[in-house]
């Protein structure tokens, strides 16, 4: 297949959605209970509560003139399903990912953390990530300057 | 500056095969979209320009040139057309929306003069879509 004639012009961005379910607590260990309820709201709830959380994963690249593509999307798929999408759907954000044993889960810190472990992805660069936790409210990481 | 966005839809088929490629190597690469009858899409693009207001209109650019330019550029191009065999500009390439998002950056760029062209962004399903940028231009700006 022919090559692009305007290569380098133009930088692309590939941008793929995905879905997970999850719940949180929103509670800090170094806040007193009374600190916790006025800065977490209802978001502090013991219990917990959940959301459907869309994940937004942006990566740029050269377009392989043999396939059209940046990455294959079934390698991208399969690295967000095996790093991110598996270890969070129908879980616990508190409970069950290790990153938030120490962290409020957030989600400016699952937008950072999910950005921490799709960084590697060998195929593309990373280039943010966007998480939203409703319709209403979304967050959007880059990586820091010579750390991302 | 201020950034205006125009949104279109169109409705297309497309199939990706490379014959460099083997048949074998074409189902691998390429899954589902390699099937040789085609499938299709109902695409959404989002076109947004940059420019200052102008003083008088208080306009960034007239929004009819826009619709006209897209109207010419694309929709008569595209809408309701099978990408491999009915666009030109895609010849010799594998209709992605990589591909034909830098395709439309491309038909678009020297046609809006008004303002300066600052991303396209086409969606080929809700959940996928590809970004141009001019290269150089910051290109994380909340999408």
């Amino acid at each position: 297949m022919s090559s692009n004639p305007q290569k380098g012009t133009v930088k692309i961005e590939l941008g793929r959605r995905y879905h997970f379910a999850a719940s949180h607590r929103l509670h800090s260990p170094a806040l007193s209970e009374e600190e916790n309820c006025r800065i977490y709201g209802k978001c502090n709830n013991p219990f917990g509560h959940g959301h459907n959380y869309v994940v937004e994963v942006l990566v740029s690249g050269e377009i392989d003139p043999a396939t059209g593509m940046i990455a294959n999307l079934a390698d991208l798929d399969g690295f967000v399903e095996r790093e991110v999408l598996d270890p969070f759907d129908h879980k616990s954000l508190n409970e069950d990912v290790a990153a938030f044993d120490a962290a409020v889960p957030t989600t400016e810190n699952l937008c950072i953390e999910i950005f921490r472990r799709l960084k590697t992805f060998p195929n593309a660069k990373l280039e943010r990530v966007r998480v939203q936790e409703t319709s209403n409210n979304s967050f959007e990481y880059a990586g820091d300057h010579g750390n991302g | 500056m201020v950034l205006l966005t125009r949104k279109i839809e169109f409705s297309a088929s497309h199939l990706y095969h490379n014959p460099d490629f083997s048949a074998e190597e074409n189902r691998r690469v390429f899954g589902k979209c390699n099937n040789p009858h085609g499938h299709g899409h109902n695409y959404t693009l989002e076109v947004t320009v940059a420019g200052e207001p102008d003083p008088i209109t208080g306009m960034v650019l007239d929004l009819r040139d826009l619709k006209e330019i897209l109207e010419r550029e694309v929709m008569q191009r595209m809408d309701h057309r099978f990408l491999n065999y009915e666009v030109p500009e895609l010849a010799g390439q594998i209709p992605t929306c990589e591909n034909l998002a830098r395709v439309i950056w491309q038909l678009l760029d020297p046609k809006i003069k008004q303002a300066k062209l600052h991303r396209v962004r086409l969606y080929e399903t809700p959940d996928l879509f590809a970004d141009c940028y001019r290269n150089g231009t910051e290109g994380a700006d909340p999408g």
